[in-house]
């Protein structure tokens, strides 16, 4: 994979098949990134795992927080991991050691380890990097647009609704997806 | 499509960026959302929205789904990560200043500008406290000259009004680079058909969008693309970016939003504080104008550069100032800069002077005399009577605006009637 430029199809094809992400480093403070996608990605019907030693055994939007990824008692489709860039390899490496394996090993914005990448990738799971899922559903459901925000995609078909209300949408297979 | 990875070209995206179908009524066309505010899907929703956890509209003055379109298209023209619509060009850059600035500092600019950007960065901009040093864009070494350690900014245009002056925005971006400043770029003349200075190194752009974008003088309006090029983060000089926000219980606007930080900085600090929204209505003419963006823009290039050549023959005219021309002392940077033509701005000196000027104003009946540039319609000015009449005449001369020039905004009506007009004009007594 190309990791400085993904097709939209390979992230759409990632967020329309994971049902389980662990977020490895989430803050339980309200102002900080990694909970605003964390309580985004929830609200969109993804299952959500905090992941942080400080908290572990309290609960953030809800969420039993654990302090590692293999206290998680239930399979994971995919690891954000909200850690600075030299933390990444240690999280990698505990991700891949997981049974059954994570698909997916996703860092945030501003987060790339090629390294790290290159580990997981040859242990078969696909990565994504330098990317925020909040964003990127935002953006392939066309909510983004909303803001401004060049979605860079194009469509003759309408975006579809979340299902209540009608400011939140909907990430569908793909772009002629009918409602 | 059959290749959702496709890339668009930029025909496709002047019809398409932006403006899927209407989600709720299946709407083709853009529909102008005519309202202040939107209500909540519910409690949640609304806390979220106002803590800038998710994306959605809460009140026209911050953003609006017509606008937001025109946002989205004109940053997807440019190459840029976002877009923001502000209710003028001028507006546009006293909000993008006030995301960079704070009172002490001071902005690079070049000379060679809009005479309403010389005014405002001269004498609004003072009460401020941001100060302007100018640069001249036909001296390079003059920008680097200018930066100090409280330069925030580079500013130029990439055609600049009205003198017909292609500035090497590349050069002037290595410039902006080693100070570790964005380069803001105003690219109204040139327009993203002819030139996207994003390529060149730019970092923010700005647009009248009521010039060529816009395209019927019908509506005023501005917008700012982020260029999604530059790191707020890395020296800690933009504090409304890089620190956290109180406004919003603490939030880093850089590290949540990323590459289209700028974007949401001038929005939910600059625009929700300083007020200057467009009007959905103004919105949905301009988006409308920048549809056909790609053909007007190509005829109004190719009418002028008629127009050019004939004038350069002209007895009458003692010099025509084009880039578009060759041997004109612009001709290679516009060949680099904007190779689909010059633009449709050209300025030229009657060897009659003033009185010609204003002779020729008087007798034209095809151009409209007026203030204003890229209409369908062709527009002339005589800038020493009317823009410029309170200079003297050595800052006439410096400005451009010597007794002698008349400027053209060329329109895409038929060639021949436009110089058929200009030279009834010249002839007439």
């Amino acid at each position: 994979m190309n990791h400085d430029a993904y097709p939209d199809s390979y992230i759409r094809g990632i967020l329309n098949t994971v049902k389980t992400i662990a977020m490895v480093g989430i803050s339980p403070k309200d102002n900080r990134p990694s909970y605003f996608a964390f309580k985004y990605l929830m609200e969109r019907g993804y299952r959500m795992i905090p992941v942080n030693p400080g908290q572990a055994g309290k609960t953030i939007l809800g969420q039993k927080v654990y302090a590692r990824l293999s206290d998680i008692p239930e399979p994971v489709d995919m690891v954000d991991i909200f850690r600075a860039t030299e933390h990444v390899p240690p999280v990698v490496k505990e991700a891949i050691a997981l049974q059954p394996k994570p698909n997916v090993i996703w860092m945030q914005l501003m987060v790339r380890n090629d390294e790290a990448a290159k580990l997981a990738e040859d242990a078969g799971l696909k990565v994504v990097m330098n990317r925020c899922p909040k964003i990127e559903y935002g953006r392939l459901s066309s909510e983004i647009s909303w803001m401004g925000v060049n979605s860079r995609t194009l469509s003759s078909k309408r975006a579809q609704n979340l299902g209540s209300g009608v400011q939140r949408m909907r990430l569908g297979p793909s772009e002629n997806d009918k409602p | 499509m059959a290749d959702a990875d496709r890339i668009p070209g930029f025909d496709t995206l002047a019809v398409h960026a932006g403006a899927k179908p209407d989600p709720t009524t299946g709407a083709r066309a853009t529909p102008i959302y005519q309202t202040t505010s939107f209500v909540f899907d519910d409690v949640d929703h609304a806390a979220a929205l106002f803590g800038l956890q998710t994306f959605g509209n809460i009140y026209t003055r911050i953003g609006n789904p017509t606008c937001a379109v025109l946002e989205e298209r004109v940053a997807a023209l440019e190459g840029g990560t976002a877009g923001l619509a502000i209710a003028s060009g001028h507006a546009a850059q006293v909000v993008v200043m006030h995301a960079l600035m704070t009172p002490g500092d001071e902005l690079v600019a070049s000379k060679k500008l809009y005479g309403g950007s010389i005014n405002q960065f001269n004498h609004s901009y003072k009460n401020f406290g941001w100060n302007v040093v100018w640069a001249d864009p036909d001296d390079l070494a003059s920008f680097e000259k200018a930066v100090t350690p409280k330069t925030k900014c580079i500013f130029i245009e990439s055609i600049a009004n009205p003198g017909g002056i292609i500035v090497d925005i590349e050069a002037i971006s290595k410039i902006a680079r080693k100070a570790g400043v964005p380069l803001i770029v105003d690219n109204t003349l040139a327009t993203p058909y002819l030139c996207k200075p994003i390529d060149y190194g730019a970092d923010i752009i700005v647009h009248s969008l009521t010039k060529f974008l816009g395209g019927h003088g019908n509506s005023i309006g501005g917008l700012i693309v982020d260029g999604g090029t530059f790191n707020w983060s890395r020296d800690k000089k933009y504090p409304m970016l890089s620190e956290p926000r109180p406004e919003y219980q603490g939030i880093i606007l850089h590290e949540t939003f990323g590459n289209f930080a700028f974007a949401i900085a001038c929005r939910v600090l600059g625009l929700r504080d300083l007020g200057p929204a467009l009007s959905p209505f103004n919105a949905f003419l301009i988006l409308t104008g920048v549809e056909t963006l790609p053909l007007r823009m190509q005829r109004h290039c190719d009418n002028t550069l008629a127009v050019a050549k004939w004038l350069s023959k002209r007895p009458e005219v003692a010099w025509v100032s084009y880039a578009g021309l060759p041997g004109d002392k612009y001709h290679s940077l516009a060949k680099k800069y904007v190779p689909k033509g010059a633009g449709a701005v050209l300025t030229f000196g009657l060897k009659g002077g003033y009185d010609a000027g204003v002779e020729l104003v008087s007798n034209v009946r095809l151009f409209s005399h007026l203030a204003n540039i890229g209409d369908t319609r062709s527009l002339i000015i005589h800038p020493a009577s009317t823009t410029h009449r309170q200079l003297s005449d050595a800052q006439k001369i410096q400005a451009g605006a010597g007794p002698d020039v008349v400027r053209l905004s060329v329109g895409i009506e038929d060639k021949d009637d436009i110089i058929a007009d200009l030279e009834q004009g010249l002839k007439a007594k």
